[in-house]
């Protein structure tokens, strides 16, 4: 007879552990990152990196005082074949297209040029180190010191990123900072490799040598190309998911997942392989999926970016408690000196060289902010720690990179902020500055803004021109399924609409009774702002803190790509889209009750359809119109108020007339809404009146034909901030490809 | 022509005109230039975009277009001695505020009125603030500014209140020179 016993309870650790393990490591890292964001203070003064690997130092002094080792994580196995995918494909797919490639020359020189002068520096500094006898390093050899060299120089600046966005910076700094980020990872990688393979060589020749440099770009090249056939190719394959719209988003996964791959197999730049794919596909991509698996894509490709991130973070923590440390004071504190030296002369040098190409020069700051904000980070770890056993100081190669890494991390990261906020003191003080200085000065310099963005600031428009051809001709029309996807911009804006109409609808009757009385009102309004305010000086203060709070700031759109650990959002984008609806619908209606009234009556931000301009055309076809006098013309202006159509707006257009009746004595036209809703887009116009009959101040409307001809291109939905930067690519899509088929 | 803009930057700008200008007739509309999406964003677009084209005209050719760009031109040094009879040029300090004070001013009365001042604070700023406190701000604004007691900020009052600002900095273009 058997004895077995059946027990009631069992716990079978050893099933479950590895992924158990795995499951309670990334938790807690998710802890850690919840738990910064309690006092959010502390991630404006501490760069979430510090905060990272404070809370790994503190899980890894309690790991080692329970005599624990830390899960066998960071093989190199695991770290390339898993763990930097997703930081990698995070960093592509949320590359702003447009300013990349505007500045592309720029980024890869920074990345390129800069990362090699860089190793090549340091290396070769620190080999002069260890000839001094006194350090004791001397089997250190040359190869082994490019290696290590190498591995230091891969910065992170995303902390500086968020500094910068705080500041202001142009916004030309940020992008030569993402892009060079994202090269250089891509650089130092192969450089890694190179020199790792070099390394294990016990004679180099000369031959060698330059075999080698022509592998390097081989390697970058080649890296390219494929993640550009394989971007197509996605594109291509989302064509046909029409109707299998759940498995979009793993399509996008898959493929990006599989250039990496492939590119390992190839021994080519894997790194640049899926960067380049993401960065093609998506503009392709986001036009064929569904909107909700457009969402889907992002979040997942935020979170596990994120994810693995933190994790190696975290990791830089543990270990850093839990390993042998081979400590030799010379050679690591050279190394870090070096390390910060010729990333400062390198910015230096190659900014000079640089500088005369480029449109907009970097100046002293900006300089200073890219070489103090080159903070090491994940990916230095990572190399370190996946060197081979045979390097002979691999411990010690692994304790200086933790150095490095923790002091730009904690120090630099920690000082960068108040640094550059000490350089670009304000002359003025704050409270001296009038409301009138801070309101016009942020109106110059949007107007700057947009001019800038006008001129454009590229300069290869050949090519520029030939490409945006070749992709309208050939690509999209091979790429893109032909149905246009709603975005996200065209269903908020249907929704207001609807809810505008019905509004509208509500209000109607009051409205009309309540006529009269809106002019009563209007008077009230005119004799109160006659009588002036006093206005305290705490009044004043307040209004200079709403001012700097609530002003929109320059190219908001900033903001979506320098916070790395966060999704891009369009709040802002929308905000201003929906709010350009408002002062002109408002202007409309408030043209015809003398200018204040119509601010009670809007005071949710509906949209219209996106015609809305200060657009002072008349389209002489539609209304006869004989007489070019004043007095025409003003009715023509004010016959044209109704006529800014969506068709649904068709409908409170009218008690609108009625009134109009009331205040103005102008015969104002129902039928000439007729005739508009065959309008596909019919834009709002104003038209600057001659002021000297009319009561009001403001613009009036008037829409304009919708010129059939081309409605593809118009003014863009930001899908996401990044999306509104595209215009490289993308012909913006219009809305209201929505309603007009009434 | 008064533009002064060097024979380089010309040449860009007319590649940049033209490749703005999808219709191909010379000539920019409108729609050309909300084709642009950073301008879509912009809260000033549509006045940026009314300011390059004249009165009831909606279309602009290159000269105007450049004449419009010609006002943010940085002003060199050596031009700010010029002597001033030949007439100013376009990117002097005066005709730099008058390009922003007409951002205000649509209706070219050459005031700007407290209504025109709450549209474009309206565009300038969030959904945050409540059409009061915005109100206060447009009066404490003319309040400021107006010394002639009309409520409505004149030319004259613009230039004298920002006589302390950087106007030919803020509104210059690094490389229109």
């Amino acid at each position: 007879m058997c004895e077995t016993t059946q027990a009631v309870f069992t716990l079978n650790y050893p099933r479950i552990q590895i992924p158990f393990e795995i499951t309670l490591w990334v938790l807690l890292a998710s802890f850690a990152k919840i738990g910064f964001h309690v006092y959010h203070k502390i991630t404006v003064w501490v760069p979430e990196s510090c905060l990272l690997i404070s809370i790994g130092l503190i899980v890894g002094g309690i790991m080692h005082s329970l005599h624990e080792k830390p899960p066998a994580v960071l093989t190199s196995n695991a770290f390339f074949l898993y763990m930097l995918p997703p930081i990698v494909l995070d960093s592509g797919y949320f590359m702003p297209t447009r300013p990349f490639f505007e500045n592309f020359g720029t980024v890869l020189w920074f990345a390129v040029v800069g990362t090699l002068w860089n190793s090549i520096g340091i290396g070769i500094s620190l080999f002069a180190i260890c000839q001094i006898e006194v350090f004791g390093v001397q089997d250190i050899t040359l190869q082994e010191n490019f290696l290590f060299a190498s591995i230091i120089s891969a910065v992170e600046p995303v902390a500086v990123l968020t500094v910068f966005e705080d500041i202001s910076v142009h916004e030309q700094l940020y992008i030569v900072v993402f892009g060079e980020c994202l090269f250089n990872d891509a650089v130092t990688v192969v450089l890694y490799n190179l020199f790792n393979h070099v390394a294990a060589l016990e004679v180099v020749e000369a031959g060698d040598v330059f075999l080698d440099i022509g592998r390097f770009f081989v390697v970058g090249l080649g890296g390219t190309i494929f993640g550009a056939l394989f971007g197509f190719v996605t594109a291509f394959t989302t064509r046909f998911t029409g109707k299998v719209r759940e498995i979009e988003p793993l399509i996008i996964f898959l493929y990006s997942y599989l250039a990496y791959l492939i590119a390992e197999l190839f021994a080519i730049s894997s790194i640049m392989a899926i960067v380049i794919c993401a960065l093609t596909m998506k503009y392709y991509v986001e036009e064929n999926v569904s909107q909700r698996s457009c969402t889907t894509i992002r979040h997942v490709i935020k979170m596990v970016g994120s994810v693995s991130e933190t994790l190696i973070f975290f990791f830089l923590g543990v270990v850093t408690i839990t390993t042998e440390h081979e400590w030799n004071w010379g050679y690591i504190l050279f190394a870090l000196l070096f390390a910060l030296l010729w990333r400062g002369l390198g910015i230096l040098v190659l900014t000079q060289i640089i500088n005369p190409f480029r449109t907009i020069p970097f100046n002293f700051k900006d300089q200073f902010g890219l070489a103090y904000g080159g903070l090491r980070g994940a990916v230095s770890f990572a190399l370190a720690f996946t060197l081979p056993d045979n390097i002979g100081r691999k411990d010690l190669f692994i304790t200086g990179t933790i150095v490095v890494i923790i002091f730009t991390v904690f120090i630099q990261g920690i000082t960068i902020r108040p640094l550059l906020k000490l350089m670009n003191v304000r002359k003025t003080n704050r409270n001296q500055e009038t409301i009138n200085d801070e309101i016009h000065k942020r109106l110059m310099e949007h107007t700057v803004a947009g001019i800038e963005d006008l001129c454009g600031q590229w300069s290869h428009y050949y090519w520029k021109d030939k490409f945006m051809k070749f992709n309208n001709r050939i690509l999209r029309k091979i790429l893109i399924r032909d149905n246009h996807p709603e975005s996200s911009i065209v269903a908020l804006y249907k929704k207001l609409e609807l809810q505008n109409a019905m509004e509208v609808l509500d209000q109607m009757s009051g409205d009309i009774s309540a006529a009269p009385s809106l002019i009563s009102l209007h008077e009230e309004r005119k004799n109160a702002s006659k009588s002036r305010k006093k206005f305290l000086s705490s009044d004043v203060t307040n209004m200079h803190e709403l001012l700097s709070k609530n002003m929109y700031k320059i190219r908001h759109r900033t903001v979506s790509y320098t916070n790395k650990h966060t999704l891009p959002d369009d709040i802002t984008a929308r905000e201003i889209l929906m709010r350009r609806h408002t002062s002109l619908r408002r202007s409309l209606r408030a043209g015809s009750f003398h200018g204040t009234n119509a601010a009670k009556m809007s005071q949710k931000y509906f949209s219209l359809p996106m015609g809305r301009s200060l657009n002072s055309r008349f389209p002489p076809r539609r209304l006869v119109h004989a007489d070019g006098d004043i007095e025409s013309e003003i009715n023509y202006s004010s016959i044209r108020h109704p006529q800014r159509v969506s068709s649904k707006a068709v409908m409170p257009l009218r008690p609108l007339n009625t009134l109009k009746e009331v205040a103005s004595s102008v015969n104002t036209v129902d039928g000439q809404n007729e005739e508009q809703r065959g309008c596909r887009r019919s834009h709002l116009g104003s038209n600057v009146s001659r002021s000297g009959h009319l009561t009001s101040h403001l613009p009036h409307g008037s829409s304009r034909n919708c010129s059939d001809g081309d409605h593809d291109a118009w003014v863009e939905e930001p899908q996401n901030n990044s999306d509104v930067q595209h215009p490289l690519m993308r012909r913006p899509h219009w809305l209201p490809q929505k309603p007009h088929d009434k | 022509k008064k533009l002064n803009i060097s024979h380089s930057q010309i040449t860009r700008l007319y590649s940049r005109f033209h490749s703005l200008d999808k219709g191909e007739n010379g000539a920019l509309s409108r729609e050309d230039f909300q084709r642009i999406p950073e301008l879509a964003i912009n809260p000033l677009g549509d006045r940026i975009i009314n300011a390059f084209f004249p009165e009831g005209e909606d279309q602009v050719n290159f000269r105007g277009f450049m004449r419009t760009l010609a006002h943010f031109r940085p002003v060199e040094d050596n031009e700010k001695n010029k002597d001033l009879t030949s007439g100013e040029p376009l990117n002097s300090r005066t005709n730099k505020l008058h390009f922003a004070f007409q951002l205000y001013d649509l209706d070219r009365d050459d005031k700007i009125s407290r209504d025109e001042l709450l549209q474009v604070l309206r565009m300038m700023v969030g959904v945050n603030i409540s059409d009061e406190q915005l109100g206060s701000i447009a009066d404490r604004t003319i309040q400021e500014a107006d010394t002639n007691g009309d409520m409505c900020i004149s030319f004259s009052e613009f230039t004298k209140v920002l006589e302390k600002v950087d106007v030919e900095q803020k509104m210059s273009i690094r490389f229109l020179h």
